[in-house]
C-alpha cells in the first residue's frame, strides 16, 4: 500500500488552491537498473479530485510525470471546512484515495 | 521489526491473490482502464501521433493560453511546469514534451468549478519544446515554450 497523500487546501478569496504530493515511484519503463534489465513501468494513470464529492478534475498521467507526484489546481466557489478528495490509480491496479478539509 | 516483517508477509500474500484473481480473469485490468485512460494517446511516440489520438492535430495558436516553466533547468528529472488557459469555456488541458519518449505526459478535464489552470512536475530527458493543448468549445488551441535541460549541471 502507498503511503498517504499530502493534501494542502487553503481558500484565497473564493478560490481553493488545492496542492497535491503523491508517493509514488513514477517508474517510465525506458530505465534499467545495474544489471542492464529493464525496471517495467509502474506509474500513475488516472488523478481525479473531488469537491465535496462532486468530481472538479480528471486527470491522466504517463510515465514522464516527475517521480512523487505535485499537483496544484484551482477550484472557484468552494469555501472553508468543504471537503477536498483525491484518488490516483496506477498501471498495476494500486490506488488510493486522501482527504483533506479546505482551510 | 515485528511489525515490518508482517507488513511484507501480507504485501506479498495480497499480490499473491491478485495474481490468482488475474490469472481467473476476475480482474481484467485492460479492460478496467479502457474507458479512462487514453492508451493510444499516452503510448505515441511522436507528437503527431499523439496529437491526432488527442484529436488536435488541427489546434491553433492562441494568446490566453499560458505555460509557465523555467527557461533553464538544472534537473530533467524534476521540471515544474504551470498551464492556465483564459480561453472561455475550455474543459480540459493537455501538457506535452515533444522530444520525451512518449511526448504526452497529463491531460486534465474540468468541470463544476474548478478552474483552467493547473500546476505538474515532469521529466524533460533534454531540452525541449513544451507544448499545452487546450479545448474549448470543441476546438483545440496551442501554444509552446522551450526549457533548456544542462546536462551534468553545470552551466550549459
Amino acid at each position: 500500500m502507498a503511503d498517504p497523500m499530502k493534501i494542502r487546501a487553503q481558500i484565497k478569496g473564493d478560490v481553493a488552491e488545492i496542492r497535491v504530493l503523491m508517493s509514488h515511484p513514477m517508474e517510465t519503463g525506458q530505465r534499467k537498473d545495474s544489471d542492464g534489465k529493464i525496471i517495467p513501468a509502474h506509474y500513475i494513470q488516472t488523478v481525479t479530485v473531488a469537491l465535496n464529492g462532486k468530481n472538479v478534475v480528471s486527470g491522466q498521467t504517463g510515465g514522464s510525470v516527475s517521480r512523487n507526484p505535485v499537483f496544484g489546481f484551482k477550484v472557484k466557489g468552494a469555501k472553508a471546512g468543504d471537503k477536498v478528495a483525491v484518488t490516483w490509480k496506477d498501471n498495476k491496479g494500486d490506488s488510493r484515495t486522501d482527504e483533506a478539509s479546505i482551510a | 521489526m515485528d511489525m515490518i516483517r508482517r507488513t511484507v508477509l501480507k504485501g506479498a500474500g495480497a499480490t499473491g491473490m491478485l495474481a490468482g484473481l488475474l490469472a481467473a480473469g476476475v480482474l481484467k485490468p485492460t479492460l478496467a482502464y479502457a474507458e479512462d485512460w487514453n492508451k493510444a494517446a499516452f503510448e505515441a511516440k511522436d507528437i503527431n501521433e499523439a496529437l491526432k489520438s488527442l484529436g488536435a492535430a488541427s489546434a491553433a495558436d492562441h494568446k490566453d493560453l499560458v505555460i509557465k516553466a523555467p527557461e533553464i533547468a538544472e534537473n530533467g528529472s524534476v521540471v515544474p511546469v504551470d498551464v492556465s488557459s483564459n480561453i472561455p469555456n475550455t474543459t480540459s488541458i493537455a501538457i506535452l514534451i515533444l522530444k520525451n519518449p512518449f511526448p504526452l505526459s497529463s491531460q486534465f478535464e474540468f468541470s463544476n468549478g474548478a478552474m483552467t489552470d493547473v500546476s505538474i512536475r515532469v521529466k524533460v530527458a533534454d531540452t525541449s519544446v513544451i507544448r499545452a493543448i487546450a479545448k474549448a468549445d470543441g476546438k483545440f488551441y496551442s501554444t509552446q515554450k522551450e526549457v533548456k535541460v544542462t546536462v551534468g549541471g553545470c552551466g550549459g
